[in-house]
């Protein structure tokens, strides 16, 4: 059961081959067996349960959508009424939210079944998901491991086959990269096509909600579901959803796919450059083009990210100041001395290290240098995308410039972290929607993720030519060993 | 040396919208604590805000009211600080592009016509409150307020003295009313003033060094908060000292202002574009559509009821202060025969004293336009006179219906027989050889003792006028 597609799932329940309680049943219980991943923070399995009950008699009744009883787990970064949400702190370990973010209700109203909530970076950030409170989650293909971060859980989650999809989140690659890390698929899409109602802010002009999962047909089925304008996210757009399944089959003949030469240059591991090369044959040999573009702005990327999330972050974490829910110091001599406490108790050292980067690039005297200069260059890293669509379709290239790092390896040196999100990082700031897919491994048997970049709203095309790269290779259906 | 005082006032004016300004809280004052505060307004994780449009036009309303550049498109920024009610840890508010852009407004202070110019005015948030001491120790957090829509109204360093500071604060209080923006109630927080005052050797060009006032939220306080203050900054200057640039508070017991905080310690806001608002966009027919709902400005009908009322200057300008006093004294000029001076007189006269007395508006009095115009009338059609006119005003005050049934009920229509005014005439006359010799000895005062003998042998319902007229034709006879 688990190594099938979400619509192999919904038929094998529609003609009464097993129940979705049964389905939940199963992957319930090798999230027990798969323990030592630490993919999860919380596991709701009774709720679970009931809600597959729920979709059972929709099934039976005939009232059944496309995703209804199929399990799912979200990101703790969403929020769940009654639920723990802890966004990987100490700061919210105790929090539980009243209300459902925008995501979780649509997925819920779809039908799916909701399993638990994944491990993940604290409030997101960090790319090995070792900042999490509650401990590094491993790397289901090789567990002294990192999964990738921000979404590690959900991405070793569905690597191993633990959950058929998981939601995750995105600020500068936080669903491409442990997709790419994890060797399942992982779409981002564009800036307000998903209501970020309900999902803990990071840096809310990058913060984007997708999904994880093993193949581009179940993302783009549950992205489907999770889209679309939100009167609550006045960021959201007023856009129709395009139907993405409609189109997963169209021939990717004629489809020109840009090769920017900043991707392919002396920082990607050979095994990694290697394996793009391949997959950009085989898109090659579904009748796709290829034309060399230029993004000669994209090595700012990561420093001009580097300002405007931490700047960002540093307002939108000020409301954990254990006043009214949180983490508050246990003993504290006056006002100001709670704040600090509470926030230096709260949050591990990457988030304070973000907000304090944060509170200096926007202080006085400092703001036009950091955060003014770093808005300037986001403009001219999105005009350099604009540039290159005018002779593309999508743009191809690694998703990580390596494969899954040792836990601990980059913990001393935040630099070497960030350099993780090279070409993540810039999609974000342009606002465009990137899907990664696994196109190989690496001489350890890691796996390597392919990076496909679409125009803005365009998410059918990459989804498309990820599908059809799928329908070629067998990668995506790779589980890893012992989880397979 | 001769000092001159230079003031700038920053007004924070409650905006009248029903829910607030980035959630659907009810904005209602007075509810239990934070029984107006849903998840976005307590700041939970993941919630965002969304811009109430009513807000928007209210405070284009304001600006197109002052004569100011309407920004089409305005930007909200994060003012970023610490403060237990403060949810969220910033205070959405606009900073480099706000809403409203420079205008002016035109004060009276007493000697003449002054006009203020208005440097900006933009949209913000309210925050919570503090309740200090609520329960024990703690201090109780209220977030009923928090996310209230307010609209910062900042003055150029146009006023010269605590007078005129009251004057333009006065007149800004009365047009956000009239605009029907606010309801400029000052003991509940929708109308709050800070001042920034500073002195100059009189002809100086440069501007001293100014200290802001907080906590000032009345106009006789603004005057006297002031009024300490440049009396402060002289002492300090003329003993060869000078004034720090801080923030001071007016304790309204004591009648002073003391240090809140230093220039140093003022906070680094770090203020920088709200990233889940898109910048606002004010479209034409948004614009166009608030033009058409504007009322004619206090200052345009004044200048009308002069014109084509006839009325004084003074009388006009305290008729249009309030826009539904103007209304109602329009509404009786319009349904009276009586002169608009008269209804404007007893608009100002009786029924304010009558209004005051019982301390509600012109809306609710137990008067209305129709009523007071129908007494109106039969003053002028000489019914009665202007002095019985009050007695049937009371009474109708106390609701003992309209003037035409009180008049006609106590027997109050004045007598205007030419016979039976002579027969009392003849009769006081004959009562009175005295005043008649002293009269025609040349003392033509005493008429006004045999006009009073007339009026109380009548009970006052005689025509004053027509008595007058008969006594002198007998006297002179």
């Amino acid at each position: 059961m688990h190594n099938r597609s979400i619509r192999d799932l919904a038929r094998s329940m529609a003609r009464g081959e097993y129940s979705s309680t049964e389905l939940t049943r199963h992957f319930l219980s090798r999230m027990a067996d798969a323990g030592d991943l630490n993919a999860f923070i919380t596991v709701t399995g009774d709720q679970a349960l009931e809600q597959a009950a729920e979709a059972d008699r929709r099934i039976r009744s005939g009232s059944a959508g496309p995703l209804t009883g199929i399990p799912m787990v979200h990101k703790d970064i969403f929020c769940t009424a009654g639920v723990p949400t802890t966004c990987g702190s100490k700061m919210l370990a105790d929090f539980v939210s009243p209300y459902d973010a925008t995501v979780v209700r649509r997925l819920a109203e779809a039908g799916m079944v909701s399993m638990g909530k994944t491990n993940m970076d604290e409030f997101a950030m960090g790319s090995s998901n070792e900042s999490s409170h509650f401990g590094a989650v491993k790397n289901p293909w090789e567990t002294s491991r990192v999964p990738g971060g921000s979404s590690g859980g959900s991405a070793a989650a569905v690597a191993a086959r633990l959950s058929p999809v998981a939601t995750a989140t995105d600020t500068g690659g936080s669903i491409r990269q442990p997709a790419a890390l994890c060797g399942i698929t992982g779409i981002k899409p564009s800036y307000g096509r998903v209501s970020r109602y309900g999902m803990v802010a990071f840096a809310s002009s990058l913060d984007q909600g997708g999904v994880l999962a093993t193949s581009a047909e179940d993302a783009a089925l549950v992205l489907e579901a999770m889209a679309g304008f939100d009167e609550r996210d006045s960021t959201s757009l007023e856009q129709q959803v395009p139907d993405y399944t409609a189109t997963l089959e169209e021939s990717i003949r004629d489809k020109v796919i840009g090769l920017p030469k900043e991707f392919f240059g002396d920082g990607v591991e050979p095994d990694v450059a290697d394996a793009i090369q391949d997959a950009i044959r085989e898109l090659e040999a579904l009748g796709a083009r290829t034309v060399e573009v230029e993004l000669p702005n994209s090595e700012i990327g990561i420093p001009c990210y580097y300002v405007l999330a931490p700047a960002e972050a540093s307002s939108n974490l000020s409301r954990f100041d254990g006043v009214r829910y949180g983490h508050r110091a246990a003993q504290f001599e006056d006002l100001i001395d709670m704040y600090e406490r509470s926030r230096a108790e709260g949050f591990g050292e990457e988030v304070q290290r973000r907000i304090m980067i944060g509170t200096y690039v926007l202080s006085s005297g400092y703001y036009d240098a950091y955060y003014i200069k770093a808005q300037k260059l986001r403009r001219m890293i999105a005009d350099d995308f604009t540039r290159a669509f005018e002779r593309c379709d999508l743009i191809a290239g690694p998703t990580s410039p390596g494969t899954a790092f040792p836990i601990g390896a980059k913990n001393d040196d935040p630099i070497a972290m960030y350099l993780n999100d090279i070409f993540t990082n810039s999609v974000n700031l342009a606002g465009l929607p990137g899907i990664s897919v696994n196109a190989g491994f690496d001489r350890d048997g890691l796996p390597i993720g392919l990076h496909l970049i679409g125009r803005y709203l365009d998410e059918t095309t990459i989804l498309n030519v990820a599908h059809q790269f799928q329908q070629a290779t067998d990668w995506h259906n790779t589980a890893p060993g012992g989880y397979a | 040396m001769k000092w001159e005082t230079v003031i700038g006032l920053e007004v924070h004016v409650q905006l009248m919208t029903r829910s607030k300004i980035f959630s659907g809280d009810s904005t209602a004052y007075g509810a239990a604590p934070n029984t107006q505060a849903c998840d976005v307004s307590i700041a939970l994780p993941g919630v965002l805000p969304v811009m109430n449009r009513e807000a928007a036009r209210l405070a284009v309303k304001f600006g197109m009211a002052i004569g100011a550049e309407i920004n089409r498109t305005s930007v909200f920024a994060r003012k970023n600080y610490f403060y237990p009610d403060l949810p969220k840890g910033y205070q959405i508010s606009q900073y480099e592009t706000p809403i409203v852009g420079r205008g002016s407004l035109e004060i009276d202070p007493g000697d003449g016509p002054k006009t203020i110019g208005i440097t900006r005015a933009h949209l913000e948030e309210d925050a919570g409150k503090s309740l200090h001491g609520s329960s024990g120790d703690f201090t109780g957090i209220d977030l009923n307020r928090a996310g209230t829509p307010l609209l910062e109204i900042v003055s150029e360093p146009d006023m010269r003295s605590p007078a005129e500071a009251v004057a333009y604060l006065r007149q800004l209080h009365a047009l956000v009313r009239y605009l029907g923006i606010s309801d400029g109630n000052m003991q509940e927080g929708s109308f709050r003033c800070d001042a920034n005052v500073s002195i100059r050797p009189l002809g100086a060009a440069e501007l001293g060094t100014r200290t802001e006032l907080k906590n000032i939220n009345s106009f006789r306080f603004v005057e006297k908060a002031i009024r300490y203050e440049i009396e402060r900054q002289i002492d300090i200057l003329e003993d060869g000292g000078t004034v720090v640039q801080e923030t001071r508070l007016y304790d309204a017991d004591r009648d002073e202002t003391r240090s809140m905080r230093s220039k140093e310690e003022a906070h680094d806001y770090r203020y920088f574009p709200d990233p889940d608002l898109p910048p606002m966009v004010l479209e034409d027919a948004f614009l166009a559509e608030v033009k058409e709902s504007l009322p004619e400005l206090p200052h345009d009908r004044r200048h009308r009821f002069i014109e084509h009322y006839g009325l004084a200057p003074a009388d006009a300008a305290q008729l249009t202060n309030e826009r539904t006093q103007a209304d109602y004294f329009e509404a009786v000029a319009e349904a009276t025969n009586a002169e608009p001076r008269t209804a404007c007189n007893w608009i100002l006269g009786e029924l304010n004293a009558a209004l005051n007395q019982e301390g509600i508006p012109v809306e609710a009095s137990r008067i209305d336009s129709d009523a007071l115009a129908g007494l109106l009338d039969r003053i002028a059609d000489s019914s009665i006179s202007g002095k019985i006119a009050k007695d049937v005003f009371s009474a109708m005050w106390n609701g003992e219906g309209d003037a035409d049934s009180i008049i006609e009920a106590r027997g109050l229509r004045q007598i205007t027989d030419t016979g039976a005014i002579e027969a009392v005439v003849d009769e006081v006359l004959a009562a009175s050889p005295d005043q008649v010799r002293q009269f025609r000895e040349g003392n033509q005062k005493v008429i006004g003792f045999l006009v009073g003998q007339v009026m109380k042998k009548t009970r006052g319902k005689a025509n004053p006028k027509q008595v007058n007229e008969t006594l002198r034709r007998k006297l002179d006879a």
